[in-house]
């Protein structure tokens, strides 16, 4: 089977390995080899969390600079840090919804424009497809949900061996009862969003 | 039921490492588990834990990694399969047990798990656990894979049993904190009810017992180099000349590199697996065969010594490289396409490097480092030492935990870090040789973990110094472990006693004891003017519950604040406490009410009282 190599980056606390464990269910139930790497700790105090997905014939956990085949963005600033992930075929996609690091907000750095990464990070890859996934999110009944939303907009770009209605089943199985209802709806919308894009 | 109880062979689940590891256990029948909590090992016993409280599993977490591997190694000594967990610089607060306990030897199988972390994702250091292996005698497993480390587990405690001495199970965090489809075993049942064989001559260590051990460790030694060289977890794969000898996740990257590289054909690969004593007879038979050989190892040349030194027994000639500035570093992790340069380098193949995307117009972007969360409690107490000590010259030796991120802007509070307690040492020791006023921090899980002994030095020697012991009822960072100090019928976990940090303190003779709550700013301040203004040791407790734990309990503190029009943008608050749940839009102090817990601590401090709570919805 094919390899496809995806990379997630979000900040602690997005909601990022709920995503990634989905994702994970939802091949293994198609019985599509998968494999993931995560770093926990420290880090989740607010800092950027990346996950590393291999889906198909490898058996390597991580991936190494250049070599994604997609970086999915929970945050724009941190979908322009992860591009030394990425080459020249890579689809991005990422969330316009920015999160500025505390950093920022002290005085250490500056928040570049969003138009500047978007700019910034089309000239540099294959394919980039942004999206507002917190607007997306709330407009689906929970803003919490971005996750979900971006999991869509993943989804419908068709790229990993997983199909829809593998993910919602996972979705079903692995959140929380009480949110299953917004995060169905929202995980519809990112894919929405994904197709009037790609349309 | 638990998920990792459920008894149906064959059942495929999509695990993390560290639980197809506890999987692994519970599949091999263990009836004993301790361990203090360290990242990247921590999620095994956080399973165990789970797991013990509808199981006839005994799990402790004891009060650090020494005292975790006595406790089960006298488990271990009275028959029952038992397991010990820890992250690599466990290994050395446990050394001294380990060192003779491999002496004495086990009967019922006893499983050391450690976690290195190469490229230190969350350790002080990345510290090759294997040289333990040569250090000790005892045998090391090291898996590649999550499967392969619940199938492995199994074997750990046989071999365990057959030569009757403990097994180092060697995993690194991208083993750890990998996640696969992993296939279920049958569950074996455990045999709890142990039953200790008084031997003395066997079993306590004095000289003349120690010499005839020492003898028989060797003869272990022995038996464990020839099981090495059968166990299937050595293995070869591939019938040309070209050899790579690799071990743990470098066998990944070298599987999928020679696939990439299309030189299956070309290349004999030989998977270490068992890794103490390294099979001698088996590496050597595998370098006969080859023209030239590449050691694939992540950290020290653990495996490069040992086959250089067997080649020269073996009167082999063959080109040996492994860790070499033009190959492969001691330092940080590997990643595939790394091994696979460094294996075509070495074996001439052409390969073009995939270009990553270009970042040399990309602007300096500002840095995400990790953070306290929002409304932490280490953030008042930091804000109250830095207000209370203005002006004076002062060293604050820190600790192990999340309070060691106080070391950044702006709280700064942080000068000197080596281990798990060293806090209180080193506050003892810099007080001395420089006379000016220390302050250590240290959290209330270190401090059982190794703090109390330096405490113990410092009012015995009269050192004039502050430890302020940051007591918030867990151990947070690893993910929210009791500890002797927390109240357990509180938490719904019957059965404990809890420590009083405070009698433990009064207990030492400490002379100036003061318990302060952090979130109330003013009177902090005060108590620790007082205390440091205290010629010897003081000792403040600050207590305040973790605000992330009490979140995921819903017991949050109070109503969210907000910024009103008050606020004429001075931004102490900002740059004095640097909490996360503020930023700014338009130039304006905002608080992010989704993160902000209502702990009140930045509106005592806004000279304006602009920061005000939300009305009660
Ligand atoms: S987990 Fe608890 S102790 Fe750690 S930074 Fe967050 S609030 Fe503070």
């Amino acid at each position: 089977m094919d390899i496809k190599r995806l990379i997630i980056v979000a900040v602690g606390g997005q909601g990022n390995l709920l995503a990634s464990k989905v994702l994970g269910e939802a091949a293994c139930r198609l019985d599509v080899p998968v494999r993931m790497s995560e770093i926990h700790g420290m880090a989740q105090r607010g800092g950027v969390v990346e996950s590393a997905m291999v889906f198909g014939d490898a058996v390597s956990t991580i991936i190494s600079d250049g070599e994604a085949d997609i970086l999915l963005s929970f945050e724009p600033l941190e979908a322009l840090r992860a591009i030394k992930k990425c080459n020249s075929r890579t689809v991005v996609i990422t969330n316009i919804s920015a999160l500025p690091p505390f950093t920022a907000s002290i005085g250490k750095g500056k928040y570049p424009d969003i138009d500047t990464i978007v700019q910034q990070l089309k000239s540099k890859v294959g394919q980039l497809i942004p999206l507002d996934a917190k607007a997306l999110a709330k407009a689906a009944g929970n803003e919490l949900s971005v996750n979900m939303v971006l999991l869509g907009a993943l989804i419908e770009t068709d790229i990993l061996p997983v199909t829809p209605v593998s993910v919602e089943d996972a979705i079903r199985e692995t959140t929380k009862k009480a949110f299953l209802d917004t995060n169905l709806k929202a995980f519809e919308a990112g894919r929405g969003a994904v197709r009037e894009q790609i349309a | 039921m638990h998920k990792l109880l459920v008894d149906q062979p064959g059942e495929k689940k999509f695990l993390l490492g560290n639980e197809a590891i506890a999987r692994g256990a519970i599949e091999a029948g263990v009836a004993f588990a301790s361990t203090y909590p360290g990242t990247p090992s921590s999620e095994i016993s956080l399973n165990f834990f789970q797991i013990a409280r509808e199981s006839d599993l005994y799990f402790e977490y004891s009060t650090n990694e020494k005292v975790a591997l006595e406790v089960s190694a006298a488990a271990a000594n009275s028959g029952l399969r038992s397991m010990c967990i820890m992250k690599h610089v466990g290994v050395n607060v446990a050394a001294d047990a380990l060192m003779t306990l491999a002496y004495v030897g086990i009967r019922g199988g006893l499983v050391i798990l450690t976690a290195d972390d190469p490229y230190m994702f969350s350790s002080q250091n990345e510290q090759d656990t294997r040289y333990y292996g040569k250090l000790s005698g005892l045998p090391i497993l090291e898996p590649s894979s999550a499967q392969e480390a619940k199938d492995m587990v199994g074997y750990a405690f046989e071999l365990s049993e057959a030569l009757q001495e403990p097994v180092i199970f060697r995993t690194t965090t991208r083993l750890n904190h990998s996640t696969a489809p992993i296939i279920f075993g049958p569950v074996k049942l455990p045999e709890t009810s142990g039953n200790f064989f008084k031997d003395p001559f066997n079993y306590v260590t004095v000289p003349a017992v120690s010499r005839n051990l020492h003898v028989k460790l060797l003869k272990h030694i022995e038996e464990a180099e020839q099981m090495a060289c059968e166990s299937a977890y050595n293995f070869i794969t591939g019938e040309g000349r070209w050899g790579i000898i690799c071990n743990g996740v470098s066998y990944n990257y070298v599987t999928d590199a020679v696939k990439d590289l299309n030189i299956i054909d070309k290349s004999r690969i030989l998977r270490i697996g068992f890794s103490h004593p390294m099979p001698g007879q088996l590496i050597k038979s595998f370098l006969s065969k080859c023209e030239k050989a590449l050691i694939v190892e992540e950290g020290e040349p653990y495996m490069e010594e040992a086959v250089k030194a067997l080649a020269q027994e073996a009167n082999l000639t063959l080109s040996i490289r492994g860790k070499d500035p033009a190959l492969f570093s001691r330092l940080f992790e590997f990643d595939p396409a790394m091994v696979r340069k460094c294996i075509a380098a070495y074996f001439g193949v052409p390969y073009e490097a995939e270009m990553p995307a270009d970042v040399s117009d990309i602007p300096d972007l500002p840095q995400r480092p990790p953070n306290l969360c929002a409304g932490c409690s280490h953030r008042a107490t930091f804000y109250a030492v830095n207000k209370a000590a203005e002006g004076m010259e002062t060293i604050r030796p820190t600790d192990i935990g999340c309070y060691t991120l106080g070391f950044l802007p702006p709280l700064s509070n942080g000068d000197f870090l080596i281990c798990m307690g060293s806090s209180v040492g080193t506050s003892c020791g810099f007080s001395k040789a420089t006379g000016k006023k220390v302050i250590g921090f240290i959290g209330d899980s270190t401090f059982f973990h190794s703090g109390i002994p330096g405490l113990i030095n410092a009012v015995f020697h009269r050192h004039d110094l502050t430890l302020v012991i940051l007591d918030n009822q867990t151990t947070a960072m690893t993910g929210h472990q009791p500890h002797p100090g927390v109240d357990m019928e509180g938490l719904n976990y019957p059965g404990y006693q809890q420590v009083s940090i405070e009698s433990v303190v009064r207990g030492i003779g400490v002379e100036h004891v003061s318990v302060i709550k952090p979130y109330n700013v003013k009177k902090s301040i005060v108590a620790v003017k007082e205390a440091i203004s205290h010629d010897g040791v003081s000792v403040i407790i600050a207590r305040q519950n973790c605000t992330l734990f009490d979140k995921s309990f819903k017991r949050s503190v109070g109503r969210p604040f907000y910024v009103s029009d008050r606020c004429k943008n001075h931004r102490l608050c900002i740059n004095e406490l640097g909490c996360p749940a503020f930023y700014v839009e338009n130039d304006r102090v905002r608080i992010n009410s989704t993160l902000c817990t209502g702990c009140g601590v930045c509106a005592q401090i806004c000279p304006e009282h602009a920061i005000l709570p939300f009305k009660q919805k």
